[in-house]
């Protein structure tokens, strides 16, 4: 599904990755841990192809990155969810506006997709909040919102950056919680954390691995939890 | 990203949600719409006056061409028998259709802007003048002034061409600068929608690098931005036109008296032609902003 192999990333004049081999298989979970600024950002911008790596080969979903244009690169995000933990929204468009983008710039209209769009909305629990504008949302309800928005498209998968940062501790779980429902449902899920309390929390309920990044390298990738 | 007619069709294309994806902007939109409008009402002044001027190039050209004058020039006991001696020349000469002398009051009323009204033209040694008319084909200038020069020895042919000539000229050049001053007023609407889109998609950034996180392909953020100022160039420029064609309406009548300026208009079926400077600036605007959402697309790739 998405795959690196002996990927190396270089920024500035230096190495940020280096002999970077990786699998996401489907239906998989992962977690990748690592200290700020270790690379897990610039290694999950390399799996939806918004950065190309300086060495290796990075196929997603079967073709090189390097043979993808621009557009084949858009088609490729509608497979691949992102939730970032600066979620970025348009900020003229309201929540369920924004929840539904993938839908309206891919050209399927989301009032077509309606029930989806409003069932989606309840099962992060913005339903009410549907009609509010990014700016007037807490730190929870923007990641939701940006999982909602991850997801509409049925995406093969997941990926997480931080997605737990900015919020408290009650709203990473019920945030966790969603991201395990979409892994039972078959979804590839790849969550960037340095948060271990999370990766702990998991383990009941999902098989999950994780991989730590340092020194530039994925150090404990196949460990289980 | 391709530009043809289903990307220029997707222009007029209604998609609500589509639409709403690039934020509504403020002054870029406005000077959209004043470029587009100043420039329009502009476009139609200069359409005019290569209209107008063409029709005078025309008509200098059509109507000087067609006529010639023998001027009679002899002491008065024998003005009147040479100028009858030319007139059966003239009657004779193939490609003439018609030669009149002209008369004592028409001759006074040629110099009457110089010398006064009743005037008496006995005491002056004013020629005697003959209007010729052409027909179609013309006649051959060289033989008669060869055939007036032997029987007529005071005969004088101006056929008008030494000074229609230069009139006819400076009216096609007159013309000529009509359209390239159109020209470049399509140009500068050109550069100005570029500017203002350029503006627009730089403080765009963040919109765009959404709308590329969640699949949007090039072809869909840039035809958001082409569309917005397709439709603003289009109105701006309906708008300029319409008030461009009422001032032209209201310029005074054309008329003899007051020569070409008042003529400085649309004719007939010359009122449509303005009626596409809409179009043109709608045309010029998507071409610009296409060419300007192409070349920012890739540069934030």
């Amino acid at each position: 599904m998405i795959e690196l192999e002996n990927v190396a990333y270089s920024y500035g004049g230096g190495e940020l990755l280096s002999d970077i081999s990786l699998k996401l298989a489907p239906g998989s979970f992962h977690f990748l841990t690592g200290p700020s600024g270790a690379g897990k950002t610039t290694l999950m911008k390399l799996c939806y192809g918004a950065l190309l790596p300086t060495a290796g080969h990075v196929r997603l979903f079967g073709a090189d990155v390097r043979g993808l244009d621009r557009d084949d690169i858009a088609t490729v995000r509608r497979r691949v969810g992102v939730v970032h933990q600066d979620v970025r929204f348009l900020d003229h468009l309201d929540v369920s506006e924004n929840v539904a983008l993938p839908l309206t710039v891919s050209g399927r209209h989301a009032e077509a997709a309606g029930s989806d769009l409003t069932e989606l909305m309840s099962w992060v629990g913005l339903t009410q909040r549907s009609s509010a504008l990014p700016p007037e949302l807490s730190g929870g309800e923007r990641q939701r919102a940006a999982l909602a928005r991850a997801v509409i498209m049925s995406p093969d998968v997941v990926l997480a950056d931080e997605p737990t940062g900015n919020i408290d501790w009650e709203m990473s779980q019920r945030l966790l919680r969603l991201l395990i429902e979409l892994n039972k449902m078959g979804k590839t899920v790849l969550i960037a954390t340095h948060d271990l309390s999370l990766i702990r929390a998991t383990k009941a309920h999902v098989q999950a691995r994780v991989l730590r990044i340092a020194n530039r390298r994925i150090q404990l990738a196949g460990a289980d939890l | 990203m391709k530009f043809d007619l289903s990307s220029l069709r997707a222009v007029f294309a209604r998609d609500r949600q589509a639409d709403r994806v690039v934020p509504p902007s403020g002054f870029t939109a406005q000077l959209t719409l004043f470029a587009a409008g100043a420039m329009a009402f502009l476009a139609v002044f200069a359409l005019a006056l290569s209209l107008a001027a063409g029709r005078l190039a025309d008509r200098w050209g059509d109507e000087l061409a067609r006529s010639a004058t023998v001027r009679i020039v002899a002491p008065q006991d024998q003005r009147a028998a040479q100028t009858a001696a030319a007139l059966r020349i003239l009657e004779t000469t193939k490609g003439v259709e018609s030669a009149r002398a002209l008369s004592d009051e028409e001759q006074s009323a040629l110099l009457a802007p110089w010398l006064g009204e009743g005037l008496v033209l006995d005491t002056l040694p004013v020629p005697r003048l003959i209007e010729v008319i052409e027909k179609e084909e013309g006649f051959d200038p060289a033989g008669l002034r060869l055939r007036l020069s032997a029987g007529v020895p005071g005969a004088v042919l101006d056929d008008h061409s030494r000074w229609r000539a230069p009139l006819v000229a400076a009216a096609d050049r007159l013309r000529l600068l009509g359209w390239v001053a159109t020209l470049l007023i399509a140009a500068a609407v050109a550069a100005m929608v570029t500017l203002a889109a350029n503006a627009a998609l730089a403080a765009n950034a963040q919109v765009i690098a959404v709308l590329r996180l969640v699949g949007a392909k090039d072809d869909y953020i840039a035809q958001a931005f082409i569309r917005r100022f397709t439709l603003r160039a289009l109105a701006g420029a309906a708008g300029g036109t319409v008030i461009g064609m009422l001032a032209i309406l209201l310029m005074p009548r054309a008329s003899e008296e007051a020569g070409f300026l008042t003529g400085l208009g649309f004719e007939g079926l010359h009122w449509l032609v303005p009626l596409l400077i809409p179009v043109l600036a709608a045309i010029v605007a998507f071409v610009a902003t296409g060419a300007a959402a192409r070349r920012t697309l890739r540069e934030l790739a």
